[in-house]
């Protein structure tokens, strides 16, 4: 057994980390204040093959490995969740239609979505469906030719800029996945605004009244909406929010790491008050086991082991919990600077939170990981 | 085929854990299928197997029984030796 990145995967780690340095940290905040991301810095994304950082070459993508997709996220996360957040739903669109596209599917969509010329998006969550998603509401009727779909979609990140929608509804009663892109008439995208965190990732509000789209727009077989293409999306977007949530555990650490070695308080600094040293250390261990969690499941996805579904929720649902420990740490350590928009530990606290609701609450991996203890 | 059962078999037995499921058994009419599930059985056939389950091969007569799954990897190998 070895636990230690490859010399390939250090490599890109130290390229993440001075592209989020340079071109991510500097304006995050303002993006948080803004509620947008720029679309050059997106552009930007692209041009460095983020966009496309799981998808083969063949494909125009940039062909990484799980682990170093995981890294991708962390460092991205480090600066950004908004940002982030773009990688994971473009990314759980790309990572869907390579396993379950049709080859003209992934013929027209890959290479697009792989330099971020189009932009993707995951239609799942309905005013009236969120956990329990295979009940979502939204129908698709074919008459023969068309699907046509109706129904409303809620919470789409980066819904106000996507291209194409990764949409599910039910046919013929059945959970169902489609393409559905942002042209078609009958779609139309409201933007969403005032989230508590990742406020810059654009979420938009999808209706459709009676939408049509194509027959061949049909993502996988009628009925395995759920069970493999959202589960296959789903599974990529808890890795990247796992991921991400390292991140933001590693930039509350760097933040405290600054602030308690530069604010003095009794005499001395903050550093050398054992209390300040307590929470510093419970930040230190879990993100350390963090990120072991998601080395692991990326580990496992590398070798394709089934194990790698379940070890990702587990993953998951530690990170999420630790970064929202340790941003809730890091704000107290800052004191009334972490409650001001001066510091970015507020962003981060307000942030974490969101990834215990999203791709699946915390409440659900628990359910998912006592079931697969327990069996049926 | 029957070759394949078995590995089939001790992979379903880690979910199935209260029922001893028979070769010919719904396992979906069970109503114990999660999306979980779904992902790593299909994980699963495609490591043990060394097959890639695609597009074509979401039918749900598939993946139903022990029976039809190891139908399935026959099939899969046997293409797979043609080309
Ligand atoms: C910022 C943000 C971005 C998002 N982006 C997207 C996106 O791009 N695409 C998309 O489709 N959706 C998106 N969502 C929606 C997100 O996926 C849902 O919020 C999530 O699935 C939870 O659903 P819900 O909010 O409807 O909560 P509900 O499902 O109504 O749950 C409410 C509460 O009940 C708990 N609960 C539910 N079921 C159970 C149970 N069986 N046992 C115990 N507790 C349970 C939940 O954990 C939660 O605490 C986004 C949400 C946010 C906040």
């Amino acid at each position: 057994m070895k636990i230690e990145l490859t010399l390939e995967q250090k490599d890109n780690q130290a390229a993440f980390r001075d592209f989020v340095d340079r071109e991510i940290i500097p304006d995050a905040d303002r993006f948080d204040l803004e509620e947008s991301i720029p679309p050059e810095l997106i552009q930007k994304l692209g041009r460095e093959g983020y966009l496309g950082a799981l998808l083969p070459k063949e494909f125009g993508g940039k062909g990484l490995d799980a682990i170093a997709i995981g890294l991708l996220n962390e460092e991205v996360g480090r600066g950004c969740s908004s940002l982030r957040s773009l990688l994971t739903v473009h990314g759980m669109v790309a990572q869907t239609l390579l396993k379950w596209g049709s080859k003209s599917q992934q013929k027209y969509w890959l290479p697009r979505l792989a330099s971020g010329r189009v932009i993707a998006a995951f239609g799942l969550s309905e005013p009236n469906i969120g956990s329990d998603a295979k009940s979502v509401e939204t129908t698709a009727t074919s008459d023969g030719s068309f699907y046509v779909l109706n129904g409303q979609k809620k919470w789409i990140t980066f819904g106000q800029i996507a291209d194409v929608f990764l949409i599910f509804a039910q046919c013929e009663g059945k959970p169902s996945a489609f393409l559905v892109e942002s042209d078609r008439p009958g779609l139309s995208i409201q933007p969403i605004s005032g989230m508590l965190g990742v406020k810059a990732s654009m979420l938009a509000q999808l209706s459709l009244n009676e939408c049509q789209i194509p027959q061949e727009n049909l993502v996988g077989r009628v009925g395995f909406g759920v069970s493999h293409i959202a589960a296959t999306a789903l599974d990529y977007g808890r890795y990247s929010v796992a991921c991400g949530c390292v991140g933001i555990a590693q930039a509350c650490l760097e933040a405290c790491t600054r602030y308690a070695n530069q604010r003095k308080q009794f005499g001395v600094y903050l550093k050398d008050h054992q209390l300040i040293q307590q929470m510093v250390t419970e930040i230190i261990i879990n993100l350390k086991a963090a990120r072991l969690l998601c080395y692991q499941a990326g580990y496992l996805k590398h070798i394709g082991d089934p194990r790698a579904i379940l070890e990702t929720s587990i993953a998951k649902y530690f990170a999420s919990k630790t970064a929202t420990q340790a941003a809730s740490d890091a704000v107290q350590i800052h004191g009334a600077n972490g409650c001001s928009s001066e510091y970015s530990v507020q962003r981060y606290l307000r942030d974490a939170k969101i990834m215990e609701i999203i791709e699946g609450s915390n409440q659900i991996q628990q359910v998912t990981i006592a079931n697969y203890h327990f069996g049926f | 085929m029957e070759k394949h059962k078995l590995p089939i078999k001790t992979f379903l037995a880690k979910f199935f854990v209260n029922h001893e499921l028979q070769d010919n058994e719904d396992i979906f009419a069970l109503g114990f299928v999660n999306s979980l599930f779904a992902m790593q059985l299909v994980l699963f056939i495609e490591q043990e197997f060394s097959i890639a389950i695609e597009n074509e091969d979401l039918d749900f007569e598939n993946f139903k029984t022990i029976n039809a799954i190891a139908g399935l990897v026959e099939r899969k190998q046997v293409l797979l030796a043609r080309t």
